[in-house]
């Protein structure tokens, strides 16, 4: 039943957005959206694994089970990935 | 988190968030407080190609975007073949202009770029107090840029303001103008760089008139940009949005039009000098290896500021504004929100004040020699 998808953003599949770039840096990472013009930091190199991955896991919770997160950290992530999602910087996977 | 983002950034990126890149020092206009004294172009000027160079590095280096100025970036005649070179290699621009080069066709051009933000300059929201500062004619002209861009559907371009003790109270006009064309309000600091030396003892806000200007900043939030231009204002209070340091060397830089990478835009002299692009190594051993740059990020002392319960809020202001008031750099901003800046300007005595070390300002008609003979018969140009 198409209402029963949970709205909890763990259980999606998550990429990064096709106008957004990614840069490494010693603190975590720079993410750029060159649409909007935004810039946000990652504050950790944690995160930014998170997010390199999640293209590669079919629900952002296990992208984050496999960059290493530990389970009581979840909600730390999954609110830092909400507020990447609202800025449009990562996109669902199944968004054309 | 052991330490802040801001105590973070202090020490330095792998490379620049945000570079300025002065591409010729030619200019059509003479702004008395030009932050680069531009005028004429410099023979040296880096070519199509070292500027491709240039890109590439960048690109390697994921610079996201390039602030692009100069002078007037637009007369170089491989301005918009150097703007498409950068979008095609995924870094953005955002160019300032005085609006001189921006026809009705180049807007509809510069319209469908992506990745391209275009920033006019204007110092008075009326012909009055803009034409004093800009010259003749360039309230029209920019007006017309801005008429061009919005008529071509560009939406959220920036119209760009040096705030001066003379357009200060005309904010709200700024603003309203800004909104009428869908564009976005800018507003950056005065400071005593290039020409800006001879002018800011007069041009630069008063002290009341620093205050008024942070609380409408405040009232106006992230809707209006200060490239965050205005944190030596922070110690009234609430910290104004955007990062609030001096990105000098840590975050920011400028590349000038002979490839000459200095600190930050406003400190033209030999003294923030890191190097050049035509080194080997480039630009990126320039930004990772100087050791200016090195110095730059090693932690700061706060040196008179250390007993200020502000100094947190404010991190002493700006190295250049400072440096070129001929103020100590461990030390308060010509214009602390608590004086201390004024004071010691009062009590400078008659040191001589640091120059920028580049003046291309176009000059007067030259005198003649006196007597023919008095000048050399021979012109020798070296190979």
């Amino acid at each position: 039943m198409a209402c029963a998808a949970s709205t909890d953003l763990l259980d999606r599949g998550w990429r990064v957005a096709p106008q957004v770039a990614l840069r490494p840096e010693p603190f975590g990472a720079l993410v750029y959206h060159f649409g909007t013009r935004r810039l946000t930091f990652l504050r950790s190199r944690l995160l930014l694994d998170v997010v390199r991955g999640l293209d590669e896991h079919a629900t952002a919770r296990e992208a984050c089970d496999a960059a290493g997160v530990q389970a009581s950290e979840r909600p730390r992530y999954s609110r830092a990935l909400t507020t990447l999602a609202g800025a449009g910087m990562i996109v669902p996977q199944d968004a054309s | 988190m052991s330490a802040t983002l801001v105590e973070q950034l202090e020490t330095g990126l792998d490379a620049p968030i945000c570079l300025t890149w002065e591409l010729t020092y030619a200019c059509n206009l003479a702004c008395v407080h030009c932050l680069s004294s531009s005028g004429r172009r410099d023979p040296r000027e880096l070519t199509t190609e070292e500027c491709q160079g240039v890109i590439d590095e960048l690109e390697r280096m994921q610079v996201f975007y390039v602030n692009i100025g100069g002078g007037e970036p637009t007369v170089r005649r491989d301005f918009w073949e150097l703007v498409e070179y950068a979008v095609a290699h995924r870094v953005g621009v955002k160019f300032s202009t005085n609006g001189s080069r921006i026809s009705a066709e180049r807007a509809q051009w510069l319209a469908g770029c992506d990745y391209v933000d275009v920033q006019v300059s204007l110092d008075g929201a009326t012909s009055e107090v803009n034409d004093a500062v800009r010259g003749p004619g360039s309230y029209s002209t920019a007006i017309t840029a801005m008429e061009n861009l919005a008529g071509a559907g560009f939406a959220g371009f920036k119209l760009s303001v040096v705030v001066t003790r003379e357009n200060v109270s005309q904010l709200d006009e700024f603003k309203r103008l800004a909104d009428g064309f869908g564009a976005q309000l800018r507003l950056t600091r005065l400071r005593p760089s290039g020409r800006g030396a001879d002018v800011w003892g007069e041009l630069h806000p008063t002290a009341a008139q620093q205050r008024e200007l942070y609380e409408w900043l405040l009232a106006h939030g992230e809707n209006v940009l200060t490239g965050d231009s205005f944190f030596h204002l922070g110690g009234y209070g609430a910290a104004l949005p955007g990062l609030n340091l001096c990105g000098a060397g840590r975050v920011v830089c400028l590349i000038d039009p002979i490839g000459d990478v200095y600190a930050c835009p406003f400190v033209i002299h030999d003294e923030f000098r890191a190097g050049n692009v035509r080194e080997p190594g480039g630009f990126a051993r320039v930004w990772r290896e100087s050791a200016l740059f090195g110095d730059l990020r090693r932690p700061q002392h706060a040196g008179a500021c250390a007993s200020c319960g502000l100094f947190d809020k404010c991190r002493g202001g700006c190295m250049a504004a400072k440096f070129f008031t001929g103020l100590p750099l461990d030390g308060p901003d010509p214009e602390c929100v608590l004086g201390h800046g004024e004071r010691l300007l009062a009590a400078r005595g008659d040191d001589p004040i640091p120059r920028p070390s580049v003046d291309m300002s176009k000059r007067r008609p030259r005198r003649r020699p006196a007597r023919a003979c008095d000048e050399n018969p021979l012109t020798v140009i070296p190979a």
